[in-house]
């Protein structure tokens, strides 16, 4: 009934037994150990043989002849199952892991690997499987991130200034949630949203514009692409003395940072039809307007939504960096210089955190409406 | 002589338009601080007057694209190259770590493509992360991460190198994955014809066929990873370094300094694309390729 078993499992299984020939996880365990008439309290009391236990008996079920999806069910709950306990026990005894602790972490870990490796090794033919399969494996991997950071930070207690771990980050941000939906409002739905639509939209005018003026288009692209490759950001505090401390400052910076990727992206797009569809519209008598609506811009429609993608993010760093050169007491870019001043580094953690989901969101709701604008493009189709 | 006329022309004459514009939209901006001056010295200067007034303000609001000049050429050329002043010196701390912070995230990158080509379970569960770090905007973190860094003990040109690094990498692993797939399945079989193992179908047919990949996307990415330097250098209080000249220029309202500092990142980044463009160029051509 054994398998060939898979090198992750192998490894797993020495780490766990290494970790228990090693003994106590923990200082405290330890001193308790060496003196047990006084009563020190110490983490992992009751948890300690659930932890090994899971661990153990994931290992061993993986290696039996039980279906790959199975399989990968026992590992997922033995890694995270035991990987819970053990944050979960550690937690007000920061800093006093030993080496026990490392390793039975080290062996969960392993576990989630090959449960990854399952997973994606896996082509089920119903749709709604695989997309679940492709969303499962980058999320473990994620959640194995925030894990290992946890139990870095935790278990040997580095200190909270350098890095505070995750946990701490969900609390400050799940107690300041007022200053920080403040923040949002002035860095994000102010300069991000206005600088974003007026600069795309500015780019994507010329750009029509240039496709019109021949002379235009050959003088603008390589100023375009050359502008492209600058540091744009550096007018930030030209913007600011011009237009003031508030958003349009800001504003102003997001859209020279996305005005040029915008215009040089539509200008290809444009130009990317063949002579074949563009004489077809000539046979049907189709004038320039009509041969730019029906044919040019829906051909265009890849480059200007890549456009959009690289823009997304350009126009968060835009506003939150230009904030670094003077704002009002509000705005990401400003929480971030005034807390890192006074060491508040959670509070820190949780504006990155809130726009890093920001950004994310950003891009995909963009890739979202280019899935349903684009439907027909082979990149989508998967054709 | 047709380049001449169907290129030169065209980006002349709109550059020349951009600097009458710029002239124009100077002597408007200036003009109420200098009106304000005029009236407190009791002077009533005429409009020609007036307007060379506005044009050679010390600290303007937008300096006239003749001062960014002067002040270009002097702190370039007529300085010592060490001095604090020369933006030479300060255009080479930038260049350095940003550098040093491109090559680490170019092997970097290389490392991930071919990882994630080879690996299935890399391809599903690190490209998708790969794509969300770069939707962090890592330039608003900069600062944290030198502060944490210094307070380490780790300064100098190692943090900054580290925030180029980040912004660089991604750019060349995407690049990288998209060259090393592109050979098509007819040479993959070719190879397959010929048994040869699979570090030779990567030595032999995936990596030549990514390097057109690999230098475009270095392009970007040396691009990137100068303004990673550049930000790097703002929460530091460096003294040195184009960004340095940057955030003094704002603290002290030196206009001109900030413009020509400006001048000076735009001139280093066009001289890195242009060399990158120009290695990668070299590399084909001895490789055998045509030129595209």
């Amino acid at each position: 009934m054994i398998a060939k078993p898979a090198w992750q499992a192998l490894l797993a299984l020495v780490l766990v037994l290494a970790a228990w020939l090693l003994g106590p996880m923990t200082v405290p365990e330890a001193d308790s150990l060496a003196n047990p008439t006084a009563s020190v309290t110490f983490p992992f009391v009751a948890t300690k043989p659930l932890i090994y236990g899971l661990l153990l008996a994931a290992i061993v079920l993986s290696m039996t002849r039980l279906s790959a999806a199975a399989r990968a069910a026992i590992l997922f709950v033995g890694a995270h199952g035991a990987a819970w306990f053990l944050l979960h026990g550690i937690y007000g005894f920061e800093g006093t892991a030993r080496a026990p602790f490392f390793l039975l972490v080290a062996a969960a870990w392993l576990l989630a690997w090959q449960c990854v490796t399952l997973l994606s090794s896996q082509r089920p033919l119903q749709r709604w499987l695989d997309t679940a399969y492709r969303l499962l494996v980058p999320a473990i991997f994620g959640i194995w991130i925030l894990i290992l950071w946890e139990a870095a930070t935790r278990g040997a207690g580095i200190p909270f200034i350098l890095l505070p771990p995750p946990t701490a980050i969900g609390a400050k941000l799940a107690s300041s949630i007022d200053i920080i939906a403040a923040d949002v409002r002035q860095t994000i739905f102010k300069a991000v949203i206005v600088g974003y639509v007026v600069g795309c939209g500015a780019g994507f005018a010329v750009a029509i514009l240039a496709d019109r003026v021949d002379f235009l288009r050959r003088g603008l692209l390589p100023i375009g692409n050359m502008v492209s490759a600058l540091p744009i950001i550096g007018v930030a505090p030209i913007m600011v003395i011009w237009l003031g401390f508030d958003w349009q400052s800001k504003a102003a910076v997001v859209i020279l940072m996305t005005f040029f990727p915008m215009l040089v992206n539509t200008v290809a797009g444009l130009a990317s039809t063949g002579h074949m569809e563009r004489d077809l519209m000539r046979t049907y008598a189709a004038g320039y307007w009509q041969t730019l609506l029906k044919l040019r811009l829906p051909a265009a429609a890849p480059f200007i939504f890549n456009a959009l993608k690289i823009n997304s993010t350009l126009a968060l760093i835009g506003a939150i960096v230009a904030e670094f050169f003077g704002t009002p007491v509000v705005g990401m870019g400003f929480r971030i210089s005034a807390e890192v001043g006074r060491m508040n580094v959670d509070m820190v953690w949780a504006e990155i955190a809130v726009a890093a989901v920001a950004g994310s969101v950003f891009y995909g709701a963009i890739a979202l409406i280019e899935r349903a604008v684009t439907f027909w493009h082979p990149s989508v189709r998967g054709g | 002589m047709t380049s001449l006329r169907s290129k030169i022309i065209p980006v002349l004459t709109l550059l020349a338009g951009l600097v009458v514009l710029w002239y124009a939209f100077a002597v408007y901006m200036n003009a109420p601080f200098q009106r304000d001056l005029d009236r407190r010295a009791g002077e009533a200067p005429g409009i020609v007057e007036f307007i060379g007034k506005t044009l050679s303000q010390p600290k303007p609001t937008v300096p006239a694209p003749h001062q960014v000049a002067t002040n270009f050429f002097e702190n370039t050329f007529l300085r010592n190259v060490t001095s604090n002043r020369s933006l030479v010196y300060h255009a080479w701390v930038t260049l350095s770590s940003t550098l040093l912070g491109f090559a680490f995230g170019t092997v970097l990158g290389i490392v991930i493509a071919v990882g994630i080509v080879h690996v299935t379970t890399l391809d599903r569960s690190l490209m998708p992360w790969i794509i969300t770090s770069q939707t962090i905007p890592i330039l608003a973190v900069a600062p944290m991460i030198i502060v944490v860094l210094a307070a380490v003990g780790i300064t100098g040109i190692v943090p900054k190198a580290l925030i180029s690094t980040y912004l660089s990498f991604f750019p060349v692993a995407v690049g990288m994955v998209k060259g090393l797939r592109s050979p098509e399945k007819m040479h993959l079989d070719l190879m397959r014809t010929y048994n040869s193992s699979k570090t030779q179908t990567f030595w032999k047919l995936r990596v030549p066929a990514s390097v057109p990949y690999l230098f475009t996307s270095m392009q970007v990415a040396v691009a990137a990873s100068l303004v990673g330097a550049i930000v790097g250098e703002l929460p530091t209080g460096a003294t040195a370094g184009i960004g340095a000249k940057l955030l003094l220029g704002s603290y002290y309202s030196q206009t001109i300094d900030m413009w020509s500092a400006l001048v000076a990142g735009s001139v280093v980044a066009a001289l890195l694309v242009t060399i990158v463009g120009l290695v990668g160029q070299a590399v084909q051509r001895s490789m055998g390729g045509r030129p595209a």
